[in-house]
């Protein structure tokens, strides 16, 4: 059964047709050939397929793109002009936050979406005053981005890199 | 995967009719566990009606002192509401506990209640699993059992026998907060407390809840609970985040000059339900405030607990993590109510 639907992905309108059993990650990848979010696990538990849909980091794999016609989303493409890169980008570069890469584009657009729920005062589980200011450090970086698996283990230089970003 | 239909329906009255009138059709909100299920080959839906939008994504105060949860709140929005934050701690700490970020945006309250156990067995069709293949039999019983459950559990007969446990963090601290959940059917709405949404697996562990087919949460109310404010949950779990618990407790105390004269708790990972310690409430009301009181309430609820003993592991190690979490949390608690 198919449907017809139009997604705007990183400032570009796209009409489609999908198979209702298309998740928004084959929607951007085998549909738009838009690569950047990653397919990892495919079970919602990696976090690779991970992008900012309607200004919330969500994961990609889990939600079907039928259920989400007229949404708008950016992948850690769009992020930034062409040619240009975005601050968390350029950090990353900066600290090494990555091996392989593979997780990396998920990372950043999970970093994007936890800041922004940051400077709106949503608190954590390791924070110690729920109803107090956030300040993001090393542990409170490290909970918020857990949800972004990464196998080469670049834990560290990843929460160096959005250290610098979120100060 | 099964092709399946999608819907939906201007209403949630509409989406009830539909779902009702169709056995094989399956209501989808957040998708954070349906459609996992659907690409695992747990679930077949012909057609998926979703409910995004039907029901309420606000949280609005209730005339009493209470608040009022849309069905459709997002995790994410229900942990970081200020008068969550401020009046039922203990919410917003299980909900942050809970999953990740990417999926506390995606879930919603209703969706959250429904989610179905992460027991391996279950998600793994090529093994036995009562819950899943009726009458099949628990795999979990002599297999790798560590998520499993210590109260409420049917051991046997074979035919029967589960083991799972519910995986919702968020739900433990409803139950403990004497939370309602608002329920609409094809005959209309019916509101009734949460701790009878969920089932024991008894003799048909097919079914996780007492909803009917088609019948579709609305919305949850909390009560204003004059001790609420002074609420915790604790989660213990085998990796620090982005993990199920392997046990948790969600408590809410009140005492005055050093006795406890209200107390609510509840479980988390121990049982086929949030499960609401009643036995550790009456042992704590009206006892003092002592390590030793928070024990014999842990032995209390553990009167009746009979763990998964299966050659590769069993559940036998919660009950002491059951009694170290709940003197943990209530020696907290108490601790921050002698500096308030």
């Amino acid at each position: 059964m198919h449907a017809e639907l139009s997604l705007t992905v990183d400032g570009h309108h796209h009409d489609l047709t999908v198979d209702t059993r298309t998740t928004v990650l084959d929607a951007l990848r085998e549909h738009l050939e838009i690569t950047s979010p990653k397919k990892g696990c495919d079970h919602g538990q990696c976090g690779a397929c991970t992008v900012l849909l309607d200004g919330r980091r969500t994961l990609s794999c889990l939600s079907l793109a039928v259920a989400h016609d007229g949404a708008e989303i950016t992948t850690a493409d769009g992020l930034a002009p062409a040619g240009e890169l975005h601050p968390l980008q350029e950090a990353f570069v900066a600290h090494d936050a990555y091996q392989c890469g593979y997780c990396t584009p998920g990372q950043i657009c999970s970093a994007v979406g936890m800041l922004d729920e940051a400077a709106h005062g949503a608190p954590s589980v390791v924070t110690e005053d729920l109803t107090g200011d956030v300040r993001l450090d090393r542990a409170e970086i490290a909970e918020r981005l857990s949800g972004n698996l990464c196998r080469c283990g670049a834990y560290a230089h990843i929460v160096d890199a959005v250290s610098e970003v979120a100060r | 995967m099964r092709p399946f239909a999608y819907e939906r329906p201007d209403d949630a009255t509409g989406a009830v009719a539909t779902v009702t009138a169709d056995p094989d059709a399956a209501f989808l909100a957040g998708g954070t566990n349906l459609v996992d299920h659907l690409r695992l080959g747990l679930a077949a839906p012909s057609t998926l009606v979703d409910v995004t939008g039907l029901t309420s994504t606000g949280i609005t105060d209730l005339p009493d002192g209470g608040l009022r949860i849309g069905a459709g709140v997002r995790n994410a929005d229900l942990a970081a509401d200020e008068r969550v934050r401020a009046r039922y701690p203990a919410l917003a700490q299980a909900l942050l506990a809970g999953a990740s970020g990417q999926l506390r945006n995606m879930a919603t309250t209703g969706g959250n209640l429904l989610q179905r156990t992460r027991c391996s067995y279950f998600q793994d069709l090529t093994t036995p699993c009562n819950k899943r293949a009726p009458g099949s039999g628990c795999a979990a019983l002599e297999g790798w059992a560590r998520h499993h459950a210590v109260l409420g559990a049917t051991h046997e007969p074979a035919e029967v026998a589960c083991v799972a446990t519910h995986p919702s963090d968020m739900a433990v601290a409803l139950v403990a907060l004497d939370a309602q959940v608002h329920v609409l059917g094809r005959d209309g709405e019916r509101t009734f407390p949460l701790t009878e949404l969920h089932r024991l697996p008894g003799d048909d562990p097919s079914r996780d809840t007492v909803l009917a087919h088609g019948e579709l949460i609305t919305a949850v109310d909390l009560p204003p609970a004059p001790d609420a404010g002074h609420s915790t949950y604790r989660k213990v779990r085998d990796r620090a985040s982005f993990a199920f618990a392997l046990v948790s407790v969600a408590a809410a105390l009140t005492v005055e000059d050093g006795t406890i004269t209200d107390a609510r708790v509840a479980f988390g990972g121990v049982a086929h339900v949030p499960w609401r310690a009643r036995a550790a409430e009456r042992a704590l009301i009206g006892a003092p405030v002592t390590e030793d009181t928070f024990r014999a309430a842990a032995a209390a609820e553990l009167s009746g607990a009979r763990p998964v003993d299966s050659p590769r592991g069993g559940t036998g190690f919660k009950l002491p993590l059951v009694t170290a979490t709940l003197v943990a949390t209530l020696r907290d608690l108490t601790a921050r109510e002698e500096t308030a």
